[in-house]
Parts: C-alpha cells; sequence; structure tokens
C-alpha cells in the first residue's frame, strides 16, 4: 500500500469506530438500559396493551436490533463506496 | 384425515426435499464443503443461518419457558437475538476478509501459533459437542411424539437423515438444505400463532394481539388479565421479574456475546463473497430469527392464559381430550392431593397438584385452541427442521474442526485435496454416530449444560477474535493465557455451582457477585479480557507482518 492508502485506510477505519461506538451505545441503552435497569421506572407508562419496560425487554429490543445492523450495513456501503476510486460495479 | 396421516404426509414431503436437495448439491471439493464455495448469496445465507441457529429448544421449548417465567424470559429473547449486533459489527465482515474457513483458522493464523490454533480447536469442539447432543435428544423426543415411535427409533432415523445430507453434501449441501427446513419451520410457528392471536383478541398479527383487549367483550388487556391470573394463584404478575437485576444483566451479557462466539454461527458467514454481502446477510439472519423471536413471547401469553383458565379450579372428570393425551406422554401430570376431583394449579409447592413441561406450550398449543389437524402435523414437521438443522451445522463445524484444523493444518499438511475431502467426509460420519450415541444415552448433565454452551464461547473465542481484529498488539501470549483462563474458570464454576462434581452444589449465596452459572460466562468474558491485554503489554509485540494482516481485514476487498 502506497502512503496515501495507508492514510485513506487510518481515516476509513476512524470512521468505521465511530458508527461502531454510536450503535453500540443504543444497543446497550435499549436492552440494558431500557429493557433492565430502567424497566421499573418505565413500567408506569403503557405502550398499548404493554407496560413500556417490559414491551422493551421482550419486543422492542429485538426489533432496535433488526434495525441497527440495517443503519450500519447502510453506512458502511457508503463508506466503502466513498473510499472506492471506482465505485459501482 | 386424522393427525397421525397428516403428519405422516407432511414429514414425508419434508424429508424428502431436504434428501432431493442434498442429491442436487453434492460437494466436489474441500472449499464446497467446508464453505460451500463461497458464493452464497445474503439472502440464502441469511436464511440458512436461521435455520442453523434456531434449534430444537427455539422452537419447541422458548415459549414455554417464557410462559412460566414472565418478564424473566426476557433474557433468551434478548440475548439470543443481540448477540446478532455484535456478529454484525464486530466479526462477521473481518472473518470474511480474513477468508479462510473456520475460526481455529484465524486464531492461529492470526496469532501466528499452533498451540492458538490448537486451544481454540479444542474451545470450539468442547462448545459444539455440548450443543449437538441435546439436538439429537430433540429429534428423538419429536419423532416419539408425534409419530408414537421409540425416542430411540427417533433418533436413528434423524442420525440418517443427517449423515445422509452433511456427509454427501458439506456446506453446500447443508445450506440449501436449511433454506428449506427455515421456510418449514417458520411457516409452522406462524401459522398456530396467527390463528389463536385472532381467536383470544380478534386481531391475527401476534405482536399485536399481545398487547390488545380480550375477544370476550371484557375491554380487559390480555396482559392485565394474566398478570391478575397470575398473582391470584400467588405467582409473580407475568410482566414483573423475580431473579435479581445483576443477574438478569450477566445472564442477557453472557447469551449475547456467546451467540456471536458460537463457530457454528460464525463459519457461515465465511460462505459469502464479500464483507459487505457479510453484513447484509447477518441484519436478513437476525430479521428471519426475529421472525420467531417476536412471535414466541406472544405465544407464551395466549397459551399460559389459555392453560390457566382452562385447568386452574376445574373438575378433573371434565378436562379436555388434549389433558389426557398429553398426561400419558408425562408432560402434564396431575395429583390431587386435597381430593376434591379439581385441579389446583397454585404457586405454593405443597398445594400446587399441577405439574406442566415447558414444551406443551407450543407442541400441544394447536389442540388446545382446536386447531385443525392439518397444522399440528406442520408444528411437528417444524420441530424437527428445527432440531435437523442445528445438528447439522454443528456437525459440519465438528468435522472441519478435525479434517481442516487438526489433520490439514497441525499432524499432515502435505495431505491431497481428495484425501482430505474424504478426512471430512470421514470425520462427519464419526460425529454423527457420536452425536447419536449421547442422543440415545443422554448423560444426565447434558440439559443443564447446554444452556452453558454459550458461556463457554463468551468466556474462549470471542474475546480472542474481537482482540485479534480491534487491537494490533495483542500477541500469542496474551491470546492463549486468556483463552485457557476463561475457559477454565468458566468450567470451573459449571462444575462447581452447576453439577455438583466438587462436593455438594452450594447455594445461591455463595454465588460470586451474585451472578448465576448462566450468567457467568460474563466474568469469564472479562477475566479473558483483562489477561490477554495484561499478557500482551509484558511481552513482544506481534512481528510486522501480523500487524500488516490485520490492517488488511480491516479495509474491503477493492480496496
Amino acid at each position: 500500500m502506497d502512503s496515501k492508502k495507508i492514510k485513506l485506510a487510518k481515516v476509513y477505519w476512524k470512521k468505521n469506530l465511530q458508527y461502531l461506538f454510536f450503535l453500540l451505545s443504543i444497543w446497550a441503552l435499549v436492552s440494558f438500559g431500557a429493557s433492565i435497569l430502567w424497566k421499573e421506572w418505565l413500567d408506569q407508562f403503557y405502550f398499548f396493551g404493554f407496560p413500556l419496560g417490559f414491551w422493551f425487554a421482550q419486543q422492542g429490543s429485538i426489533y432496535v436490533f433488526v434495525l441497527l445492523i440495517f443503519i450500519y450495513v447502510r453506512l458502511m456501503n457508503r463508506l466503502d463506496d466513498s473510499i472506492n476510486e471506482n465505485p459501482k460495479k | 384425515m386424522s393427525v397421525q396421516l397428516w403428519t405422516y404426509l407432511i414429514v414425508g414431503l419434508t424429508f424428502a426435499l431436504y434428501i432431493f436437495i442434498a442429491i442436487k448439491s453434492k460437494a466436489g471439493s474441500t472449499k464446497e464443503f467446508y464453505v460451500a464455495g463461497g458464493g452464497v448469496s445474503p439472502l440464502a445465507n441469511g436464511m440458512a443461518t436461521a435455520a442453523d441457529w434456531m434449534s430444537a429448544a427455539s422452537f419447541i421449548s422458548m415459549a414455554g419457558i417464557i410462559a412460566f417465567s414472565g418478564y424473566d424470559g426476557s433474557v433468551y429473547l434478548m440475548g439470543w437475538t443481540g448477540g446478532y449486533v455484535l456478529l454484525a459489527l464486530l466479526l462477521a465482515p473481518y472473518l470474511r476478509k480474513f477468508g479462510k474457513f473456520t475460526v481455529p483458522d484465524f486464531i492461529g493464523d492470526r496469532y501466528y501459533s499452533q498451540s492458538a490454533r490448537l486451544v481454540a480447536v479444542l474451545c470450539a469442539l468442547i462448545v459444539s459437542f455440548t450443543y449437538v447432543a441435546g439436538q439429537m435428544r430433540g429429534v428423538g423426543i419429536v419423532f416419539s411424539r408425534f409419530l408414537e415411535v421409540d425416542i430411540n427409533t427417533g433418533v436413528y432415523i434423524g442420525m440418517a437423515i443427517v449423515l445422509f445430507y452433511a456427509v454427501l453434501g458439506g456446506m453446500k449441501g447443508i445450506t440449501y438444505t436449511q433454506v428449506a427446513q427455515y421456510c418449514v419451520l417458520i411457516f409452522a410457528f406462524m401459522v398456530p400463532a396467527f390463528f389463536i392471536s385472532f381467536q383470544m383478541t380478534g386481531n391475527p398479527i401476534p405482536q399485536i394481539g399481545m398487547g390488545s383487549t380480550l375477544n370476550d367483550g371484557s375491554g380487559q388487556y390480555l396482559l392485565e388479565k394474566l398478570n391478575g391470573l397470575s398473582t391470584e394463584l400467588g405467582f409473580t404478575a407475568y410482566t414483573q421479574g423475580n431473579k435479581p437485576i445483576i443477574d438478569v444483566l450477566a445472564i442477557t451479557l453472557a447469551l449475547m456475546v456467546g451467540t456471536a462466539g458460537l463457530p457454528h454461527v460464525i463459519v457461515r458467514f465465511f460462505t459469502v463473497k464479500k464483507m459487505r454481502d457479510a453484513r447484509k446477510s447477518v441484519g436478513l439472519a437476525l430479521l428471519f430469527i426475529a421472525l420467531l423471536y417476536a412471535t414466541a413471547p406472544a405465544i407464551a401469553v395466549f397459551a399460559k392464559t389459555n392453560l390457566i383458565e382452562t385447568v386452574s379450579n376445574k373438575k378433573y372428570s371434565s378436562m379436555p381430550l388434549w389433558f389426557k393425551n398429553w398426561e400419558t406422554t408425562g408432560l402434564i401430570e396431575f395429583t390431587d392431593k386435597n381430593n376434591d376431583g379439581k385441579i389446583q394449579y397454585l404457586a405454593n409447592k405443597e398445594k400446587n397438584e399441577l405439574r406442566i413441561d415447558n414444551d406443551i406450550m407450543v407442541l400441544a398449543n394447536p389442540e388446545i385452541a382446536r386447531l385443525p389437524a392439518w397444522v399440528i402435523a406442520l408444528v411437528a414437521a417444524g420441530g424437527l427442521a428445527a432440531a435437523l438443522s442445528t445438528a447439522a451445522g454443528l456437525l459440519l463445524v465438528i468435522s472441519t474442526s478435525v479434517s481442516n484444523d487438526l489433520i490439514k493444518k497441525v499432524i499432515n499438511p502435505n495431505i491431497s485435496e481428495t484425501n482430505e475431502l474424504w478426512t471430512a467426509r470421514g470425520s462427519a460420519s464419526i460425529a454423527v454416530l457420536i452425536a447419536g450415541y449421547f442422543g440415545i444415552n443422554p448423560p444426565g448433565f447434558v440439559a443443564a449444560v447446554v444452556a452453558l454452551a454459550f458461556g463457554l464461547a463468551a468466556a474462549s473465542l470471542f474475546p480472542a477474535i474481537v482482540l485479534g481484529i480491534f487491537s494490533k498488539k495483542i500477541n500469542k501470549q496474551g491470546a492463549i493465557s486468556g483463552m485457557i483462563v476463561g475457559i477454565s474458570l468458566m468450567l470451573y464454576y459449571m462444575v462447581k455451582f452447576k453439577l455438583g462434581w466438587l462436593g455438594e452444589i452450594p447455594p445461591k449465596s455463595e454465588w460470586w457477585f451474585g451472578i448465576s452459572p448462566e450468567g457467568f460466562g460474563t466474568i469469564a468474558m472479562i477475566a479473558n479480557f483483562i489477561v490477554s491485554i495484561l499478557v500482551s503489554k509484558l511481552t513482544l509485540s506481534p512481528p510486522k507482518e501480523i500487524q500488516e494482516m490485520v490492517e488488511r481485514i480491516r479495509v474491503p476487498e477493492d480496496f
């Protein structure tokens, strides 16, 4: 790899780590936060017929997990294209 | 047509389909045998991963476990889905870019050490064998319940089918049969759920039905009703938990990390073409898994409410036919302790007269809700699809570990392609025989240990892989000592607090940090991370070419 490429690879990796940090924070907040630590407190609110904390634990967290992966897929596909000199084939 | 006839018909048809696919996709090279040639589409791989992942336990037992544990059951729902986020973000794309066949391949190369490779093989084998024994038993149980054959006969039939397509087709055959098996199992799981949700709440979507009002004109919310019924009988309210928060946190994390570290799941992402396919494929896999996992808690609520309403404080003599049917299988047991001819289902163990097995929530649900015979047959086919697909995936990991990681990489590197392929087939056959043996003679500790396979994977392989990708400084001394400390600590805790092989099982009050054996994987994993990092700091950095390899696996293929 020449020096320009090495630099680009560093930028790419840094950006990737930022995405990971952001998405994994949401992952942790929804599962360990909303579904476990703050569950009691959230249960005073209702979401349709569900106590909210219980809903996060048995439904919401699963939906958020699926969403997080697809957001990451989108972000990384865009990042991959941006560092590629001849994108789209 | 009778249930029996429908079952033979539907199970027969699905088996014929699996065998047909297996013959069509025979593996011709080791690359096809290990990773299906490396050109599987993200969609097909997503479905295959979902079937690979969802075992007899997910299909048959999970809804029941949740039904009887209420909020506490959430640890399984979150643990077994949240791990896929870790897989997509931290592992799958990089392992794909690394581009060999197995987890020990990665660990052996990244840590430039045959010892690291051997430790990884050992960890992979321990994890996979604890897991596969339960699957073969599952096949036998489903056969015996629905086709009225002996459990052992069921295990033999299951062995023959798996042997046929795993040995012949390797990963290639398994991938495409798993795609078919996913379709069968998800259809079989959803159909009764739609029916029951509609019957109870008027809304056919179970995820919405679960939070809706009842169909009986009372206008009461289903969950509110179930909470009421539970507390009346002396149980904790359904939406409340009993477990201490620290343990819930630890179990959830251990299951998540363990899921991401299971070799038979990771290896599926070696079969796609590129990094970006690997990411997308994990997303699709989780979407397919989420369909079942978001439905299971709804089934749990429907079934539990139905069950309590049908049996609680009702005359034994007026029980419906299904109650008597399942009594003969031993899944329901009634002892009339106070001789009043009525069934008392209570939290109080002294007075409770009814024992109900977890599995009944899915298996008997169609009968409890009086669904047509073909739906009951479908559930049988679905349970078999779930058990067979997981067993096949695990057997393949075991055979690859032997033929690729041990024989080709350590014992005889000069082995020819043809011989290696035959070795792979031979070790797959032997693995089937061993798994079948455990299926027929289950050691008492299997059931207890399957749940701990996650803790073992979390404690051993996950940290070594993640550190290998995200740090260039972790060296072989660090990784090897980390893996050994992690897995030994987990095994020790398991043997002491779960199996009781070191004298009597100590009481809960002696658990370290108040964490159960199921959650201890979290502690062992943290220990692994700390040891790996500290030892690496005290010893020489990895060689330059290894650091360059790490840089290479971090960027996309066409970079």
